[in-house]
């Protein structure tokens, strides 16, 4: 129906909205908040067509939209736009999670125009990169999205706010910046006629563009490092508590459900197809990280006393798995990646949206503040409960699929490392049920505890989606892995023709 | 209908889902028959299609349907797909059967609980769990029933999440379990490895082709079935995983029952009986299957003779018990383990719920002390705890006598047997008749000293309003079901009669088909009946030794026990404190690890040395900039000077290299 | 004839006069004037170099620039007249508001 511009469409809806809601008076609390919400939903409305249109059998990008965008001196930028099986769930989740989070915003009073005009730019500014083909085009909505992130933190967020806001900018941008600078280098040795991924990947891999291996060990470390920061892969990931503990809820949820999601789809993106060969060389560093993330961050999450700071603990453990997966080269285990990141999304997203709704009760979110909820609210409890399982990845919930698969890869390509993550299992449920248990059972602690509100209509809303989902992508995976297949064996492919001895690329270059 | 067995699934999970989404309005009665009536189906139709498997050729009793591709990724495939086999139609009928009688006596025994609706809904949901874990045909989908009645358990032994223990021990449980599962889930990347499916025929193909006969020292395949067995441990609490089960019993008496005792403990065994194809051919793992199994079998037996509280003995008696079925499977005798595994799963449901019916008797009081003659109230109760007493003690006839029997003589006789592994078998024969008896005469018989519990003591606000000074006898739905398993307590065993009674072992017979990968050694030597009878005769001795010893003990002469443990008194207390296993843990492993985490890694090294670093970077960037600051003086004749400077060395450096 | 590096060595002398002035000098009036003394100073050398090179543009530039240094004599005398009204100093380092 939209055939060739849906993906425009779906990133022009909420710059549609938030240039809408400028021009809305700022006392009308509810209208403002319908124009976002209406938005975001037209957004993900038009994402399912991406999904129904999807094609699973071929490798290729698809809704592809490639138009001249500016040139100056022989450069030519292009506004180029497309999907493939790794983006599209990412897509979709981003436009799933907007209007929950726009819905769990109620609490906002202060600037609300200001706070739901830069949610929607955030959300053009993710959706850019996630389809994004241009380099110069991703680029630039990489850092479109750092600015709207900046103020929801530093304007909306908690009392240590600036100080979180500004830790992470300088985190983030200081990965921008190395990226930036491998963007130019690259393009140094570009010779296709444009700056597009696709093509550049191609070029690389039949000998087009030939990158010395110092210059590329650099460039893919310059990418990995940003990508790194963003993930947050160990020992970058300090800024992530404190971003989470400050942030406002929809802040944090975005944050872990999509904004950690572009480390990991960049090394799947540009580290992986662009440098095989240094991806290969890096690997066993880079797992090491990855594993040293998976447990650490559990055992720091183990005895965090804040609720919000837990589950950003628990994020660096989940995104260490994701990337110990995205190292392992193989179909299952970067199958296993992906799917990981959708369900991280989908799990430490509702974890953070749980934890909004209690804060925006009781005003604190220490453990030890809290003690038999589950009598006081009931079907709170049982949300946490469901969300805490698909987390701590239940088999029959999202969380079991990506791990299993991820892990079972791993140990194919180095068992020990397999062994190594695989610890994380128990201690996810170590940490998460502990908590559980201090937060809702035992004996109600507290008068204050004893007044609460049981969650309403709105607050399940925003929750359910979530739940149906996790139980959905838990037993019908097939459905969400099958889209992936092609444009993942073509990463393991890339890889393993770098993995193949000289002899092959000699043959390669003959021809 | 064989072919369509798989519905049976469904009725518990949507007996789950209706009781769990809308239980809260629905009144308990109806509460009670969607649940039971959602049991009795599946065992209805688990019922059929056994009928239906047993009239079919032996070499065909193998049924697989596949409903939907659950994952797939490359080579890696997992159905959704469920088997149905002899080995699986026993654990079926098990479960649907115990599962169903102990539903029915769940609404006696729950009567007036608040959650009442919740806890038929995880009844049902584990119900379904354990269904999915013995009809699965791949290694995942039985994992997902693995994590599922593990989750079940969680729920249920929280069902009092009001009380801190409840809440400890739920938690207890799921770690524990998740550590076997740690070892479980490599154990099947492994699987995958070596054998390119998960599928259990598939696997099992392969592993035959590749492996004719039994591997040569500790190899790949004895490294996947240790790793299977390590999760069997948490699951079917072997040591050293066990400590969670007496913890468990901080859940209702029914479900204690159901899931730690007849059906989900007994996964462990079910699992290492579906893997006999890779077991049977890893003799190293065999021998620690079967020592581990002795071992836990011995020590529960010894911390049993301990322990006060009534459900307490009867939750070390059950890891006792596994550790004879572990017994069984390590010494090769899996049909031996499955077969013992269905007479405990009578009799230890029957022991639980008649413990139940006496707990609710005593108004939730557990201390078997604060018990004796309670036969003169309880005369009902008292006859099946009797006739569940004397089979687990192992009285000949009993369905106890003959699966606990075939194990030993399994044990005696079998190419991986030792006659050591059997002589620790008797002697724990000896000490369960002892404290099963010892449980027996402090409940029952004896002195009256009658304490009614106080219904704040284990449950939090509980309806029972009978608030007289003597003991009664439960409702009918609390009899009935104790009646059918005392039954089958004593009739059960009639499946499996030994060689010197019957000319063919029914239950071995039916099993065989499932067991056709599996690879069987050569015996050496053939031993006789007489001696099997007289090994037989030789354990029933001890058995009724203990009984004696305990009569003695506790009705003839009830000073004993104090005079003997004031004897030995280092031992004494060593069994009362259950060896310090739980306190070891928690010093070996849970204290440092906590500190470690919260003292070194998070305080010292994620704030100091990250945090420092990266705020320090901040901090050295600041600091110059307060230096180069004092260049910015305001000054336009500083300014005018720089630029001078600047201008001349510019000038300067032209200059020179121009030339 | 005079050769041309003289007038550029007068030119050079001129130049660090006068800059040696605004940076040691304090007085606004003599600081201008100091400035004025660079800029001529410069005119001087830019008028050499012209004449050296037969070429017009050394000129004309000259021409341009005594009318900017024209048009900055008006400002910049107003400014420092102003300035000694309002502040009764012609110091420049009394005169710090904008400081920081």
């Amino acid at each position: 129906m939209f055939d060739g511009y849906l993906l425009s469409l779906i990133l022009a809806l909420p710059a549609l909205g938030a240039a809408v809601l400028a021009f809305l008076p700022a006392e009308n609390r509810s209208l403002l908040r319908n124009v976002a919400l209406a938005a975001c939903l037209a957004a993900f409305a038009a994402s399912l067509l991406l999904w129904t249109g999807f094609d699973p059998s071929t490798s290729n990008m698809q809704f592809v939209e490639d138009h001249a965008w500016f040139e100056l001196g022989g450069f030519q930028a292009r506004y180029a736009l497309g999907i493939d099986g790794i983006s599209l769930f990412l897509v979709l989740l981003t436009t799933l999670i907007m209007p929950l989070c726009i819905l769990a915003s109620t609490h906002i009073k202060k600037h609300l125009k200001a706070y739901l005009c830069s949610m929607l730019a955030l959300q053009v500014g993710m959706m850019g990169v996630f389809i994004a083909l241009d380099l110069v085009l991703f680029y630039l909505f990489w850092e479109v999205m750092l600015i709207p992130m900046y103020m929801l933190i530093g304007v909306w967020g908690g009392q240590r706010r600036i100080y979180a806001a500004i830790k992470f900018f300088l985190y983030t941008a200081a990965g921008s910046l190395l990226m930036l600078a491998a963007l130019i280098t690259l393009y140094q040795y570009n010779v296709t006629p444009n700056f597009n991924i696709v093509e550049i990947t191609g070029a690389l891999s039949d000998g087009r563009i030939s990158i010395p291996e110092g210059t590329a060990y650099w460039l893919f470390l310059a990418f990995f490092l940003a990508f790194a920061i963003k993930v947050p892969l160990f020992p970058f990931h300090t800024w992530l508590p404190d971003a989470h503990v400050e942030a406002p809820t929809a802040g944090s949820v975005i944050l872990a459900g999509v904004l950690l999601k572009m480390g990991t789809y960049g090394l799947l993106r540009f580290c992986l197809p662009l440098f095989p060969e240094i991806a290969l060389q890096m690997e066993p560093t880079i797992s090491c990280l990855a594993i040293i993330a998976i447990i650490y961050g559990a055992l720091v999450a183990m005895v965090q006393p804040d609720v919000k700071k837990l589950v950003a603990y628990s994020s660096v453990s989940h995104m260490g798995l994701i990337v110990l997966g995205i190292f392992a080269f193989n179909l299952q285990a970067l199958e296993g990646a992906t799917f990981q990141m959708l369900n991280h999304g989908i799990s430490t997203g509702g974890l953070f949206l749980l934890v909004g709704m209690i804060y925006d009760r009781r005003h604190t979110r220490l453990i030890e503040d809290f003690g038999g909820l589950a009598q006081v609210m009931p079907r709170y409890a049982v949300f946490f409960m469901i969300i805490t399982l698909s987390s701590i990845g239940l088999p029959g919930l999202n969380g079991f699929v990506g791990e299993y698969l991820t892990l079972q890869g791993t140990f194919l390509a180095n068992p020990v490392y397999a062994a190594f993550a695989a610890t994380g299992v128990i201690l996810s449920a170590v940490y998460m049920l502990w908590m559980y248990q201090r937060v809702f059972l035992g004996k109600i602690t507290g008068e204050a505890n004893r007044q609460l509100a049981d969650l309403n209509l709105r607050e399940m809303a925003v929750l359910m989606p979530l739940v149906l989902l996790a139980l959905w992508m838990g037993v019908q995976s097939s459905q969400f892995l099958r889209p992936m297949d092609a444009s993942i064996q073509k990463v393991v492919d890339r890889i393993e023709q770098a993995r193949e001895p000289q002899s092959f690329r000699v043959e390669n270059l003959g021809r | 209908m064989l072919e369509s067995f798989w519905i049976l699934l469904l009725f518990p999970l949507a007996g789950a889902a209706v009781n769990g989404l809308c239980g809260k309005r629905l009144p308990h009665k109806l509460i009670g028959l969607i649940a039971c009536g959602a049991v009795l189906a599946s065992f209805l139709v688990a019922a059929l299609a056994f009928v239906e498997l047993t009239g079919r050729a032996a070499d065909d009793r193998l049924v697989t349907v596949s409903l939907f591709t659950w994952i797939e990724a490359g080579e890696f495939v997992s159905r959704a797909a469920f088997l149905f086999d002899p080995l699986s139609a026993v654990m079926i009928l098990i479960v649907t059967g115990v599962g169903f009688l102990i539903h029915v006596y769940s609404i006696g025994y729950m009567h007036g609980e608040d959650g009442y609706y919740r806890y038929f809904s995880y009844l049902n949901l584990f119900i379904f769990m354990m269904s999915l874990l013995v009809l699965g045909d791949n290694f995942l989908v039985m994992f997902v029933g693995w994590e599922g009645v593990g989750l079940c358990s969680y729920l249920l032994i929280g069902y009092y999440f009001k009380e801190r223990f409840a809440g400890d021990a739920a938690k207890k449980a799921f770690v524990v379990n998740r550590v076997g599962d740690f070892a479980f889930l490599l154990g099947l990347f492994l699987i995958f490895r070596e054998f390119g499916s998960i599928t259990y025929l598939d696997a099992f193909q392969s592993v035959q082709s590749s492996y004719p006969g039994m591997e040569t020292g500790f190899g790949i395949l004895s490294l996947i079935t240790l790793l299977l067995f390590i999760g069997a441990t948490g699951k079917s609490a072997q040591t050293p995983l066990y400590v969670w089960l007496p913890d468990a019993m901080a859940g209702p008496t029914p479900v204690s029952a159901l899931i730690h005792a007849a059906t989900m403990v007994t996964a462990g065994v079910y699992m290492i009986a579906r893997c006999s194809p890779l077991y049977s051919r890893a003799p190293e793992t065999l021998l620690i299957v079967a020592v581990v199994g002795a071992a836990t079998a011995l020590l529960a037996a010894l911390i049993a003779i301990g322990q006060r509280d009534i459900k307490k003995v009867l939750a070390y008696s059950t890891v006792s018990q596994l550790g004879y079925m572990f017994v069984a499977c390590g010494v090769g005798a899996y049909a031996a383990g499955i077969f013992h595994l269905m007479t405990h799963a009578f009799f230890k449901a029957l022991l639980f719920l008649g413990s139940g019916s006496v707990i609710l008797a005593m108004h939730h009081q557990q201390n078997i002390f604060k018990m004796g003659g309670l036969k003169k109230y309880l005369p009902y109760t008292w006859g099946v705890m009797l006739v569940a007493t004397l089979a687990i003690a192992g009285v000949p006839g009993l369905s106890g006598f003959f699966s606990k029997d075939e194990i030993l003589w399994q044990a005696f006789s079998s190419p991986q047997g030792h006659p050591l592994i059997w002589a620790l078998g008797v002697a724990v024969a000896g000490l369960t008749a002892f404290y099963m008896f010892r449980m027996l005469f402090l409940t029952f018989h004896g002195q009256e000293r009658i304490e009614m519990g106080h219904h704040d003591d284990s449950h939090g606000e509980d309806d029972h309003s009978h608030h007289d000074a003597k003991p009664q006898e439960p409702g009918w739905s609390v009899r009935g079901p104790l009646g059918v398993l005392a039954v089958l307590s004593v009739l059960g065993g009639l499946v499996g009669l030994p060689a010197w009674l019957a000319s063919t072992n029914q239950l071995h017979h039916f099993l065989e088909p499932s067991f056709h990968y599996q690879f069987v050694p050569e015996a050496h030597g053939e031993h006789s009946h007489a001696l099997e009878m007289g090994l037989a005769g030789v354990t029933t001795l001890i058995g009724l030794m203990g009984i004696f010893v305990a009569y003695t003990a506790y009705l003839r002469r009830p000073h004993l026990p104090e005079q003997v443990s004031q004897r030995l008194s280092g031992l004494y207390r060593l069994i009362r404190q259950k060896f310090l296993v739980d306190e070891a843990y928690d010093a070996v492993i849970i204290r440092p690890t906590h500190w470690l985490s919260k003292n070194v890694l998070w305080k010292v090294f994620d704030d100091g040395v990250i945090d420092g670093a990266v705020n320090g970077t901040a901090t050295v960037v600041q600091i110059w900039a307060q230096q180069l600051r004092k260049i910015q003086n305001g000054y336009v004749r500083s300014y005018a000077t720089w630029i001078l400077l600047g201008t001349a060395l510019l000038f300067a450096y032209f200059s020179y290299f121009a030339a | 004839m005079v050769p041309t590096s003289h007038y550029l060595i007068l030119g050079a002398i001129l130049f660090a006069i006068g800059s040696f002035g605004v940076i040691f000098r304090r007085n606004a009036i003599t600081m201008f004037m100091c400035v004025e003394i660079m800029l001529n100073a410069v005119n001087l050398t830019l008028v050499a170099y012209s004449r050296s090179f037969n070429q017009v543009d050394g000129q004309i530039f000259v021409i341009f620039v005594m009318v900017v240094a024209a048009a900055e004599a008006a400002v910049g005398l107003a400014l420092i007249v102003l300035l000694n009204k309002r502040r009764g100093t012609l110091d420049v380092d009394q005169i710090d508001t904008m400081r920081w």
